[in-house]
Order: structure tokens, then sequence, then C-alpha cells
């Protein structure tokens, strides 16, 4: 039984519990959490490659934009606490992108303008659960929130969702990105509440 | 909690005492967690601002809009028991390897800052810039004043309002200013950067701008909604 602390009565969360994972609490904003300087990459300078499959792939701004994308409203979790309802984003889903690719890989690792990297399992980011991220709100994707594109993967802790992506590399082994290798989660599992190593 | 210190009227230094505590390196953060009652829970992190091997200290800023800030600051009291865990975070870490450092700060970003401060040795070269709109809101301020000398560099800007016979900077952070101040990126300094969003890209865009390596400046960035 944790202390209780004298005094605290809290203001309780006014969102729906079932969308509010433990630990977290609502916000209205859009907090930024970023590593390092925010980079401005020229869209005419922009790729996106997918490596380690049968043959390398990669398309420009203007060939990923005209590959199908989809509308989806999603509830994002950050492991510094704060969940956001019902984020509206425009992208393009990594089963199609990974449907250009041949590959029997079970992980992939994500890199990033400034460097940044993250790792996911391909269980995770198919059948519906990720997409390349180029507009929110009806808007292009701001810089200081990973535009022109991030990852969108919303039933994992929001560092996951990795900003500025410039592609992935398709691994056989789940190698730690870059918070991966810094404390946190190597899964990162909001509703499990898979902040740090050792959860 | 074994003690507070008033820093300013909006931001309190709170001393733990956390059984279990391994120690933590300089610019980690830990998370708290306060307990209601009826078994309610809020959670937030907050920077660490004691040096390692000193009492465990945070600095806590209130937030006016927040749920747990506004405890620490203006209702707990010593002998008071909550929660906490960490040391947490491997990126926004200092190791004093002798190279120069730069720290720069806005508001309650000085907190991790600090800590590496408190925890230099004294032989590594240190500056700090560091931002705040009036000078009854610089924290730890006659500590600051205490610690700067030969070794350790204190450069200041009062954004909002400054006293009579002010010396340092009077305005926002800039490309000018972080010139004046910031070691030559030849000189492999380390960085880390630490304040607000708007804060945080301002000086880190005006350090690529002056040659520093991106992956060099390390930030640490607060959102207005904290808590």
């Amino acid at each position: 039984m944790p202390p209780f602390s004298r005094g605290f009565q809290g203001r309780r969360s006014e969102g729906p519990a079932d969308r509010i994972p433990p630990g977290q609490h609502l916000v209205d904003d859009f907090p930024v959490l970023s590593a390092g300087p925010t980079p401005h990459t020229p869209l005419d300078e922009w790729t996106f490659a997918i490596e380690g499959g049968a043959e390398p792939v990669s398309w420009t701004w203007e060939e990923f934009q005209a590959l199908p994308s989809e509308e989806v409203t999603k509830d994002i979790h950050c492991v510094t606490k704060w969940s956001k309802l019902d984020t509206v984003w425009r992208g393009v889903s990594l089963d199609t992108l990974l449907g250009a690719v041949e590959s029997d890989a079970g992980y992939l690792l994500a890199f990033c303008d400034g460097g940044y990297t993250t790792n996911l399992p391909l269980e995770h980011v198919t059948d519906g659960k990720a997409w390349i991220a180029y507009d929110y709100d009806g808007e292009p994707l701001e810089p200081e929130h990973g535009g022109p594109a991030r990852m969108l993967v919303p039933h994992l802790y929001f560092w996951k969702s990795a900003k500025w992506i410039r592609g992935f590399r398709l691994q056989d082994e789940d190698e730690p990105g870059f918070w991966e290798s810094n404390g946190y989660h190597i899964l990162g599992d909001p509703w499990l509440e898979q902040r740090y190593w050792g959860d | 909690m074994t003690g507070g210190v008033e820093e300013t009227s909006r931001v309190r230094t709170l001393l733990l005492e956390a059984s279990g505590w391994q120690g933590h390196r300089a610019g980690q953060h830990l998370d708290v967690r306060l307990t209601a009652p009826d078994g309610y829970q809020a959670e937030r992190s907050y920077s660490i601002a004691s040096a390692p091997g000193d009492p465990l200290a945070i600095t806590v800023e209130r937030l006016e809009d927040g749920e747990v800030s506004p405890y620490l600051v203006d209702v707990a009291r010593e002998g008071d028991e909550f929660e906490v865990r960490g040391p947490i975070g491997g990126y926004f870490v200092w190791e004093d390897d002798g190279n120069p450092v730069l720290l720069v700060g806005g508001g309650s970003g000085v907190v991790p800052l600090m800590s590496m401060i408190r925890s230099s040795a004294g032989s590594t070269p240190i500056r700090l810039l560091y931002s705040s709109r009036t000078l009854d809101d610089v924290i730890y301020r006659q500590e600051l004043d205490s610690r700067a000398g030969d070794k350790l560099e204190v450069f200041q800007t009062l954004t909002r309002e400054q006293p009579p016979g002010w010396t340092g900077y009077t305005r926002r952070i800039d490309g000018d200013m972080l010139r004046e101040v910031a070691w030559p990126a030849a000189d492999k300094p380390h960085v880390f950067v630490c304040g607000s969003t708007r804060f945080v890209d301002a000086a880190a865009d005006g350090l690529v701008a002056l040659g520093y390596e991106p992956l060099s400046i390390r930030t640490e960035r607060f959102g207005a909604t904290g808590g």
C-alpha cells in the first residue's frame, strides 16, 4: 500500500477511464518532447527509404504523397505522462509501405533526421497499427511535432512515433533505439505501463 | 520529505529521503506519485537538483493549472510521504571528462543544469547562460553568485523587467547572445539546453547556426502542461 499524501486530493481526470492508461493524465494542448535541435529538411531533399529487404526501396516526397493515404483518429500517450484523445492524422499505412518490400524480418529500426532511432516489432506496426503521418489536424505536420513526416504508432508510448522519420531498416533482431538505450522500455505498451527498463 | 527551501514565489526545492535510492547522475529526473485518501494517484516527472552523493533534492515550479506541482510547492511539508521512482534517463546526463561545458537554461530549466554545476569537481570550465523573466524569478540566485568564478561563468538575461544597474542581458536568448557566450564549436564542449519548447528551439537553432554539431546538443523541453 503506498503512503497517502497528506492533503492531496487531486484533480480527477475528466477523461473516460477506459481511454487513459495507468499513470497518465489528459491534456488539451500538444506538448513537444524531442532530443536535440529540430531538423528542417527541405522537401526536395526528403526521401523515405526501407532498407534490409530483398531490394532497397525509396520514395521522394512527391512519390510518397502519391501513395494511398488514410485519415485516422487516435488517442496518444506520452511516457512523460500526458495523454491526448482523438488526435487526427493523415498518412500512409505501414501495410502499404511494407507491401513494396520482400522480407521475413521480425523487427524494424526507424531512422530520422537528427540521428534519432527507435525499434519496433513488425507485428506492432502491421494490420492497421502504424502510419507515416504528414498531416495533423488537417494541416501539414509542423516541424516541432515531427514534420514533414513522423511515425504514428498510437498504441505504444509516443516516443515510438518517431519524429522526422526518413525510413527504417528491417532486421532479424530487436535492436534498441535511442530512448530504448537510455533507460526506456524496449516495447513501451502504455496499458502495461512499460515506461522504463525493468517495467 | 525532510525539508523545503523557497527559491522564488513560484518555485520550491524539496529535500527527500528515499529508501533504497541507488544514487543518480547529474541531469537525471525522477517520478513523483501522489496518492489521495481514496486511492486516486497522480504522477509527474521532476528534474533532480542535487549533486550525486548529496541529499536528494528536486526543485519544482508551481504551474497554475497543475495537479501535482501546486501540492509539492504549497502543501507538502517536512515529514510527508509520497512515492518517488528513479533515477530516470540516460541522455540528458553529464559525465565530467574535463571538456568545457555550456549550459543554457530558461526558467526552471536551470534545475538539471544546477545538478551538473553542483557535481562539478571545480576544474572543468563551465558557462551557464540563464534566462529568467525578472530578478525575483531567478532560481538559486545566491548560490549561483557565490559559485561563479574562474571555472563557472554565469551569464544572465532578464527578459521582462530589470532592476536598476542591471548589467546582464535584457532580451530573449538569440544568436548574438549565444555567439558572445558559447565556447567555440571547435572546443568540442558538452552542451545541455533545458527550458520551454520555444526557448530550447531558439537556443538549439542558434547553436547549430554557430557550427555546433546537432547531435552534440542535448536538449530537454517542457511543455506548458508538465503539471
